[in-house]
């Protein structure tokens, strides 16, 4: 919201980041060359599922320029498990331990003088395994008797819960009409340009140094420390530029842990840095792999009353994050509708696949998909059009803030809108007449329309919340900034997490300086603390950043802003309270002829101590942590979650396709995004997350999956069967901005860095669902091909 | 590896010899032979377009090209384009419509707008824009911006010859 006295937020500023990575200077990881540095390549496993009897390593050592290979055997003996945020009983080491259980795990890594030589060593090792029966279908791995992807847990079974919210039972035995669905949504994952890498680099006083472009809470680090078995205080890790990330870099700690372990095994620096296929095979964070039943209770006049919800997840063979892929659902579970009861099964199952992380959505995304599939099949079994039964359940402005039956609260919202807007946009009445018209000449015309919740600013509870007596109940997610001026009066910003990975953090936190400051953005210098340096900070993931450094700028100008007072106010023989800030002066308040400007208080500070108010320090910084600033905690029964995820973003995408009933494919008519992400700091950054993870739910939707075989193989493992959409299949998005602000966050800021996402996969089933429906047939498993869609044409006229 | 060759090979204007071998990639001997690592390598096999450079004027996959093949050709890499801090034009453009998030494409882009800009000398469409980057995978913009930076681009470069 351009507010009438702000002068930076609200603007469409060039972002601070760019001339760097413009001018070919981004120094990503790969980017960096330490002296002496050695190089890793990894040999992946070729089974799903298979015990290592032996590893011949001699003829590898022989290779030119191979300095050591290492396997899992080194890292059972000299470290301890990585970080795990799931049971212990599913430990994880960077490499495979007695066996492989995933195509693509790591079994050995070559340390050499070079890439080329790493590799040509990893060609060179001679791996004796023994095939174990391998579990791909998550039904399958419940079965009594199937094979055990962790003898340890005794079960793939990993959690089995039923949260009930509300008289699920009663409310369903009420229900005039239910509608049932059993929906599949495929595996992906945020698959950046730039793969993980991290460079291990032991230091003289037998600490280590770790780069690393995928490592953001700072307030964890110690966990890597812990896994090499080194004090906290041995390990910097130090912040890199990533190139993309979408969840695939949040805390990916196989990689930095790898290249720790390597370099204190060779007492050299060493850089690993992933190649595709390594990414695609062996990463931390492949997306959701979810089956759903599900059920939605209506009245007549098509008030939603119920919803039940039974989850398998496919987690693969490690839990890095527990199953709080799901807690995140739970924070909007009934979307923008006043569903009152709610019952959410998971069973969370291990087999023979890469482990799930995070992705752009973090599961709430999923959700949302299955929320709106079922209201668009419930509209169609009212005859009601789709936005009209949207409407009659909007929570309405008046309602705010909102309790949902899971405890969550929703801040603020005005979804009618939203929906307005988007309907306005997309002219959706000449849409639906054009829709006609086509159908008359025997052409296909879809309109999906999809409204739906983006919550932003986790608090970590949503990781715990499943387990009656969790092992480790973390409350914080905090983020910090220190802001100093030099003596020549120049602006300096410390961040405190993950350095830039293609959201705008400079840009955001430099327009927040620059709002309290009014000094020019471009001319602030940014740096990343390492975590040695760096106050607590979580980083980017959640649709959190923006908000949480907000808050920690303001916080500490405001401590800056109240040194600079006092020093101008004794100078100038006025009180602290009878100066202000006024076009980079401070001035005494009528008298603006009395004043001192940033420069000169600046110079006092740092070099005139006996200029300075008795008893103040020289120097003029000022840092802030500033803690989520709405949570609360789950009751003890888990009846009520408490609120874990309370600023409440919403969204309404509308797509008009025309699809070729022959062929499967379609054409883009329209395609509308209109975000309310509360006060907006930069409506064209937003705007890029709202195109571009539109770009990737696009993917997600129609292109992309990770597709195992019965035996475990990965069969997408390169950009040529994985499809990530190209200029070719993305359409010209028209992006509307609602601006609903938060009261509870610095100048109403939410969230909007998941973007478009969170509303693809939904409105293009939709579409797809209304240009077939005289078909009968509903999209009900994603990814939906032109295949399936030639099938399902298919199977509808049969 | 012992049969290495002698290569010549002129990159932004500056004339090279260095002795590879022959396996090495033209990406690689960018990379880290002439520490230019504006040149990004995304997937190392021939889709994703990150690597993309000049050869004599034409867009190639530097992943896909050994430095042995670059011998006697004039490459063109984003550390030719600026002038110390003075942007190019086209990234100027790319600045000015925020036609990047992480970057990690955007130097190829830049190049294959580069090209594109070069080959044709009337105003190019949307959709023809689009189609020429279809080489080139960008997993942040959507490609909206991008599209809208290069024809903004041939907009400010049709200015300077005006100029």
């Amino acid at each position: 919201m351009s507010h009438p006295e702000w002068k930076f937020i609200g603007k469409n500023l060039k972002r601070v980041e760019d001339p760097r990575f413009l001018r070919g200077k981004a120094r990503y990881i790969d980017d960096i060359k330490l002296p002496g540095m050695l190089h890793a390549a990894v040999l992946r496993s070729p089974y799903g599922h298979a015990r290592i009897k032996s590893i011949d390593i001699s003829r590898a050592l022989q290779v030119p320029g191979v300095i050591t290979v290492l396997t899992g055997e080194d890292c059972k003996q000299r470290m301890n498990p990585c970080m795990n945020f799931g049971p212990t009983t599913v430990a994880q080491y960077p490499l495979a331990v007695d066996k492989v259980r995933y195509w693509g795990e790591a079994v050995a890594a070559v340390v050499a003088e070079s890439r080329y030589a790493a590799e040509d060593g990893v060609e060179a090792i001679e791996v004796e395994y023994e095939p174990l029966p391998v579990v791909v279908d998550p039904f399958l791995a419940m079965e009594p008797g199937a094979p055990l992807v962790h003898e340890a847990h005794g079960s793939n079974i990993v959690h089995e819960q039923t949260f009930e919210f509300g008289d699920v039972s009663q409310c369903f035995a009420e229900a005039d009409i239910v509608v049932r669905d059993k929906l599949r949504w495929g595996r992906s994952s945020g698959m950046p340009l730039e793969t993980t890498g991290a460079i291990g680099n032991p230091t003289p006083n037998g600490g280590l140094e770790i780069y690393a472009n995928s490592m953001n809470f700072t307030y964890f680090m110690w966990l890597i420390a812990s896994a090499l078995k080194l004090p906290s205080n041995k390990l910097t890790v130090i912040p890199v530029n990533a190139g993309g990330s979408f969840g695939s870099k949040f805390t990916a700690h196989k990689v930095p842990t790898l290249a720790g372990f390597l370099a204190l095994a060779t007492g050299r620096p060493v850089k690993y840095v992933e190649d595709r296929l390594d990414h695609m095979a062996n990463s931390d964070h492949h997306g959701s792999d979810r089956y759903y039943e599900v059920e939605l209770a209506l009245k007549k006049d098509g008030t939603m009353t119920g919803l039940r919800i039974d989850c398998v997840d496919d987690y693969g063979a490690y839990l890095q994050f527990g199953v709080g892929t799901h807690g995140n659902a739970l924070s909007q579970v009934v979307g923008p509708y006043r569903i009152k009861h709610v019952s959410y099964r998971l069973r969370a199952v291990l087999t023979n696949k890469c482990q799930q992380g995070a992705y752009r959505g973090f599961g709430a995304e999923v959700n949302n998909w299955v929320l709106e599939r079922m209201v668009d099949k419930a509209a169609r079994t009212l005859g009601m059009l789709p936005e009209e039964l949207r409407r009659r359940n909007f929570i309405q402005p008046h309602e705010f803030p909102y309790k949902i039956p899971t405890g969550n609260i929703y801040d603020s919202g005005n979804y009618e809108a939203v929906l307005n807007k988007a309907i306005e946009l997309a002219d959706l009445p000449y849409w639906r007449e054009e829709q006609k018209r086509a159908r008359a000449e025997g052409r296909y015309i879809g309109i999906g329309i999809t409204t739906a919740q983006e919550r932003s600013v986790f608090s970590s509870t949503e990781f715990w919340m499943w387990f009656d007596k969790p092992a480790f109940p973390v409350t914080s997610s905090p983020e910090s900034a220190t802001i100093s001026i030099d003596p020549a009066g120049n602006f300096h910003l410390k961040l405190h997490s993950q350095a830039m990975w293609g959201n705008s953090p400079e840009t955001v936190a430099t327009m927040v300086l620059a709002e309290q400051f009014g000094i020019d953005p471009h001319q602030v210098n940014v740096t990343y603390a390492d975590s040695a340096h760096a106050l607590p900070s979580t980083g980017p993931g959640g649709s959190r950043f923006t908000v949480m450094v907000s808050g920690a700028v303001v916080g500490a100008s405001k401590m800056l802003k109240d040194k600079l007072f006092r020093i101008a106010a004794h100078l100038l023989e006025a009180r602290p309270e009878d100066v202000e800030l006024v076009d980079g002066r401070v001035q005494v308040k009528g008298a603006p002829q009395r004043s001192k400007t940033l420069a000169e208080l600046a110079a006092v500070a740092h070099f005139f101590a006996l200029s300075l108010p008795p008893g103040m320090e020289s120097g003029l910084e000022a840092s802030h942590t500033y803690d989520h600033p709405y949570t609360t905690l789950p009751s003890d029964d888990r009846k009520d979650l408490g609120v874990f995820y309370p600023f409440m973003g919403h969204a309404c995408h509308i797509a008009v396709i025309e699809l070729d009933v022959k062929t499967g494919q379609h054409k883009f008519l329209k395609y509308v995004a209109v975000h309310d992400a509360g006060t907006v700091v930069n409506p064209r950054t937003l705007a890029g997350h709202v195109t571009g993870g539109a770009t990737q739910g696009l993917g997600t939707a129609l292109y992309e999956e990770y597709v195992y075989d019965e035996n475990g193989q990965l069969k997408t493992s390169t950009f040529m069967d994985y499809l990530i959409p190209t200029a070719m299949e993305v359409p010209e998005f028209e992006i509307g901005h609602v601006e609903t602000p938060s009261p509870f966050t610095e100048y109403g800021i939410k969230g909007g860095g998941e973007g478009g996402r969170m509303l693809t996969p939904a409105v293009m089933s939709a579409a797809i669902d209304d240009a077939l429906a005289q078909f009968g047939v509903r999209v009900t498993a994603l990814p939906v091909t032109p295949a399936h869609i030639t099938r399902m044409v298919r199977e509808g006229q049969g | 590896m012992n049969n290495k060759r002698v290569i010549e090979v002129t990159v932004n204007g500056t004339r090279y010899e260095r002795l590879v071998e022959p396996r090495l990639t033209l990406a690689d001997f960018l990379r880290e032979e002439l520490h230019l690592t504006g040149t990004h390598l995304g997937c190392e096999h021939g889709v994703c377009g990150a690597c993309t450079v000049l050869v004599n004027g034409r867009s190639v996959r530097s992943c896909l090209m050994f430095a042995v093949q670059a011998h006697g050709a004039s490459v063109e890499t984003v550390e030719g384009l600026s002038n110390g801090e003075q942007l190019h034009p086209i990234q100027e453009a790319f600045w000015e419509n925020h036609g990047l998030q992480c970057g990690f494409c955007t130097p190829a882009m830049i190049l294959r707008a580069k090209e594109m800009l070069t080959c044709c000398d009337r105003p190019l469409t949307r959709d023809e824009v689009r189609e020429g980057i279809s080489g080139i995978l960008c997993r942040c913009t959507g490609y909206q911006n991008i599209v809208t930076s290069i024809l903004a681009a041939q907009e400010k470069l049709k200015r300077e010859v005006g100029d």
